[in-house]
């Protein structure tokens, strides 16, 4: 084999979003040699585009907030099915994690007395999130990346892992390419971190970049770790509908949390018609109620419109489904008639452009259409609550890319407060790993060159399949199959094409050079899209109930003996997946009492 | 140059429009056209996925979140700087090829995609954030929304980097580039300076590393901001005017650094 490139740490964090420059930042800050590599330019990750704000109970709105209020409404967004010492350690530590950005040189909007500013979002029984318009992933990435670069750690980018390797049973490093020249690289490592994001290119419509091909999810799988909750994907209610190009694009849940309503094609706050048994104590009955729930959360309920996202967007499909929807096949989201237009341009400032440059839409003069798109993959790695280890030694997760802090489904605004909290704790898990080891692992050069090999076949294969109708056929079938409402025989049809599709994948053919390629980086990613594909749809065809962001229509009641089970999935020997029922932790009393209290 | 077959296409239900896309790499490179179909509301990233999906599979281009927020997919449409995601096919006139090339003033990696490397090594050099101490024992501070503003607007940049393409200074004078940083790091630097918790003072690296001095004010890295910085109005020219304080009148520079009135 000809040498390759290869670099050595003490820990590599793979993923370049707000959870994994945290992780990296804090490895490095404990004196771990650190590497950083991401597949697009620093800077460009998911986590750039989040736009409502980061949850934390600062209680700068609601003097009332607190990190056990913050707790409850977490686990119960997530239908109870959430890792409860990931919520509790979530709550607890988002507010310091927020400030820590401030000293970083964060600037979030203010409240008059010069706090943080908070505003409202879907199941938070308190305005909540820090926020900055409607950027606040912008700020969040730019802040840890001027922060990383000012401490001096290595980053590589354009630069894509395809494999871990193993020394043993621990974790021994990892193996990509150069996206720009196609050359291979490998790190030796101590300890890895994953933070890679979610998967949502297997779905069709979705609100999510190239980067989501589930790489994480898959790095880990096949490294023999474990992978929980994969059945859960959340469908963000509101993504763009029409023209058909920007379909799936996001609208911020922060459109509802400052004043914007849901109607129906007859005008109706439809939403009134869906408030769940499991949120009616507290949700508003009336639209007098929910109106004055904006400027008063203390003596009124929240309005149905910021029900969590698997309810809401549920509504909206039933509506459509009743020929009550918009022209375009969504629904109306109005704040136009509800706030004045300089209010709008200056809280929702990118949704203004959005629909203006993408849309001809003037959202201060006009109701927006929108419908579900595919946003969040709540499964992911398991982890250990406290350091954010998987089940390989070495092996760390974190971020969108890690499971169990969300369980059935997410609240919107726990997902960047999540990248800080447990990127950090990852960040130390993996530093604490590494320079605790005594022999550093053995990066042994056959495995290297395994992966290599593997590679070089995705390029040099001569079949007559395109990568990308493949990816399309894919996201066609898990969109239509094991989408938002899913049945048993059409989960059963969707695992038949995946294996076609697995077959299809092997005879992609790549036309051109290595050097900068993105028809083979495609056919690469393609291996990790169909292992996540089917990660879900197994969970997905296992799990007879419905719960959060997992709806059967065959089985439509939330089961509270499924309510004690996580899915989880391994590897067996011969490559097939393993999926077994795990009990969820324990909540113990005092974290109990918390979510029974006052409803 | 490859033709696509439209033959199949029915008069009426989708136009065809022809990309004239710059393929090649540092070596060199040509235009090939790429017919395609397009469907309504498209920008030019999607007509070029529609190439890259049906004819061009290896064609490089940067891109990511598809609406204006990452500032990956900057390129030059009909020689005219812009976010490949923001700019309608609908603006444009479809009756005739339309050139897509890469940003100029960066060397070429391949087809679309150039090397911005130079911006980062750029920001590396900057002189870091040096914030007071907090204002309260959890660590939080207190500032005024009217006092962050400024600063809220240089945090909008998306680094897309058609500022620094479009700047002369480096576009038509490569050799300048080891002695000036550009219109992106300067907002950076204009933010940092005006950022109410900073307490480190840069104006002397502004001058020498930055080589603010360069900047004619030619304004054309405002015209082409995606995100309406006002780049040279409110960074650049406050940027040289402490500049030019500091180099001639130290008293008032000390002053304005004490008492907030700069
Ligand atoms: C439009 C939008 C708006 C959102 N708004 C909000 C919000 O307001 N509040 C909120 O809490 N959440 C929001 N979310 C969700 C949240 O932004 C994401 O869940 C979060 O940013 C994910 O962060 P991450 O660090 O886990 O991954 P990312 O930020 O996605 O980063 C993943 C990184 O991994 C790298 N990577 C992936 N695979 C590989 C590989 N094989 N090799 C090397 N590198 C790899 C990528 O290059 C990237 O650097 C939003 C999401 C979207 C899409
Ligand atoms: S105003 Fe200055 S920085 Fe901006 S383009 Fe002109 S010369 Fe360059
Ligand atoms: S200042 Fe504007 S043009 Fe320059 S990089 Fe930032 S967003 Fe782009
Ligand atoms: S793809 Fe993000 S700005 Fe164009």
């Amino acid at each position: 084999m000809a040498e390759i490139e290869t670099h050595e740490y003490d820990v590599v964090v793979i993923g370049a979003g707000g959870a994994g420059l945290r992780a990296a930042i804090e490895a490095s800050a404990l004196g771990a040699r650190t590497a950083l590599v991401c597949k697009s330019l620093l800077g460009k990750a998911h986590t750039v585009m989040a736009e409502g704000g980061i949850a934390a109970a600062m209680g700068n709105v609601y003097a009332e907030d607190n990190w056990q209020v913050h707790f409850r409404d977490t686990m119960r967004g997530g239908k109870m099915l959430g890792n409860c010492r990931m919520a509790q350690i979530h709550a607890q530590e988002a507010p310091a994690r927020v400030h820590e950005l401030e000293s970083w040189g964060a600037l979030f909007d203010r409240t008059d007395d010069g706090r943080i500013q908070q505003r409202a979002f879907g199941g938070h029984r308190y305005d909540r999130l820090a926020h900055v318009g409607d950027r606040t992933g912008l700020e969040m990435i730019r802040t840890l990346q001027q922060h990383a670069v000012q401490e001096g750690i290595d980053v590589y980018m354009e630069c894509t892992i395809s494999r871990l390797l193993k020394d043993g049973d621990r974790i021994s490093g990892a193996v990509g390419y150069w996206r720009e020249s196609g050359e291979y690289v490998a790190f030796k490592a101590k300890a890895v971190v994953l933070a890679t994001g979610g998967t949502g290119k297997a779905f069709r419509i979705n609100s999510n970049s190239w980067e989501y091909t589930g790489d994480g999810h898959s790095l880990a799988y096949w490294a023999g770790a474990e992978l929980i909750d994969m059945e859960f994907i959340q469908f963000h209610p509101t993504g763009m509908v029409w023209p058909p190009s920007v379909r799936g694009i996001l609208v911020t849940e922060g459109v509802r949390g400052d004043g914007g309503t849901l109607t129906n094609s007859d005008g109706k706050r439809f939403m009134f018609g869906y408030i769940s048994d499991y949120f009616r104590a507290e949700t508003a009955e009336t639209e007098e109620e929910a109106d004055r729930w904006y400027d008063d959360k203390l003596n009124n309920r929240r309005t149905p419109d910021l029900l969590p996202r698997d309810e809401v967007a549920r509504a909206i499909v039933a509506e459509v489904k009743a020929g009550r929807g918009s022209p375009h096949g969504g629904v109306f989201l109005d704040i136009a008639s509800r706030r004045p237009a300089d209010y709008i341009k200056r809280a929702l400032p990118s949704m203004y452009h959005q629909f203006k440059q993408l849309a001809d839409v003037d959202i201060t003069a006009a109701a927006m259409e929108v419908g579900p798109t595919m946003h969040y993959t709540m499964g992911g790695v398991r982890v250990e609550p406290d350091t954010g280890a998987a089940t390989v030694p070495g092996l760390f997760a974190a971020g969108e890319c890690a499971g169990g802090m969300h369980g059935a489904n997410r609240l919107g605004g726990n997902s960047l407060s999540d990248l800080l909290v447990f990127g950090r704790r990852a960040g130390i898990g993996a530093a604490e790993y590494a320079l605790g080891l005594g022999s550093p692992p053995a990066l042994a050069d056959a495995d290297v060159a395994s992966v290599t090999t593997e590679m070089d076949a995705n390029f040099g294969s001569d079949g007559d399949e395109n990568p990308y109708t493949i990816q399309s056929d894919l996201q066609d079938a898990m969109h239509t199959l094991v989408g938002i409402i899913r049945t048993g025989p059409e989960i059963e049809e969707a695992l038949g094409k995946i294996a076609d599709l697995k077959g299809r994948a092997a005879k992609a053919s790549v036309t051109g050079s290595k050097a900068y390629n993105p028809g083979w980086h495609l056919a690469m990613d393609l291996r990790s899209l169909l292992t996540v594909s089917e990660a879900i749809a197994r969970s997905a065809a296992e799990r007879t109930e419905s719960r959060g962001g997992h709806t059967r229509d065959d089985y439509q009641e939330t089961d509270p003996e499924w309510g004690k089970w996580n899915l989880s999935l391994s590897q067996n020997a011969d490559g097939s997946m393993k999926l077994e029922k795990t009990p969820l932790l324990e909540i113990p009393a005092d974290l109990a009492a918390l979510i029974e209290e006052a409803g | 140059m490859t033709q696509a077959d439209t033959s199949h296409l029915e008069p009426g239900t989708s136009r065809t429009v022809t990309l004239r896309v710059f393929r090649g790499d540092a070596s060199g490179g040509e235009f090939v056209d790429y017919t395609v179909e397009m469907d309504e509301g498209q920008v030019v990233l999607d007509v070029l996925h529609t190439v890259q999906a049906t004819q061009a599979g290896d064609l490089a281009v940067r891109w990511n979140c598809k609406a204006g927020k990452c500032g990956s997919c900057s390129a030059e449409v009909n020689g005219k700087p812009c976010l490949m995601c923001m700019t309608r096919m609908n603006t444009l006139d479809v009756s005739k090829p339309i050139s897509v090339t890469p940003i100029k003033t960066f060397p070429l990696i391949k087809d679309l995609v150039t090397d911005v490397s130079f911006n980062y090594e750029g920001a590396k050099q900057i002189p870091a954030f040096a914030p007071r101490a907090p204002d309260a024992a959890d660590g939080s501070y207190r500032m005024m929304q009217q006092d962050i503003e400024r600063g809220q607007e240089f945090r909008k940049c998306i680094e897309c980097f058609l500022c620094q393409d479009v700047c002369h200074v480096i576009r038509d004078h490569p050799e300048n580039k080891p002695n000036f940083l550009g219109p992106r790091q300067f907002v950076r630097l204009a933010e940092l300076e005006m950022h109410p918790l900073d307490t480190a003072d840069r104006t002397e690296f502004i001058r020498e590393a930055g080589g603010i001095a360069y900047c004619n004010i030619t304004k054309c890295c405002t015209e082409v901001c995606p995100e309406s910085i006002h780049i040279t109005d409110n960074a650049i020219i406050p940027l040289k005017e402490r500049v030019v304080d500091k180099y001639y009148d130290p008293f008032r520079w000390i002053f304005g650094k004490l008492t907030g009135r700069d």
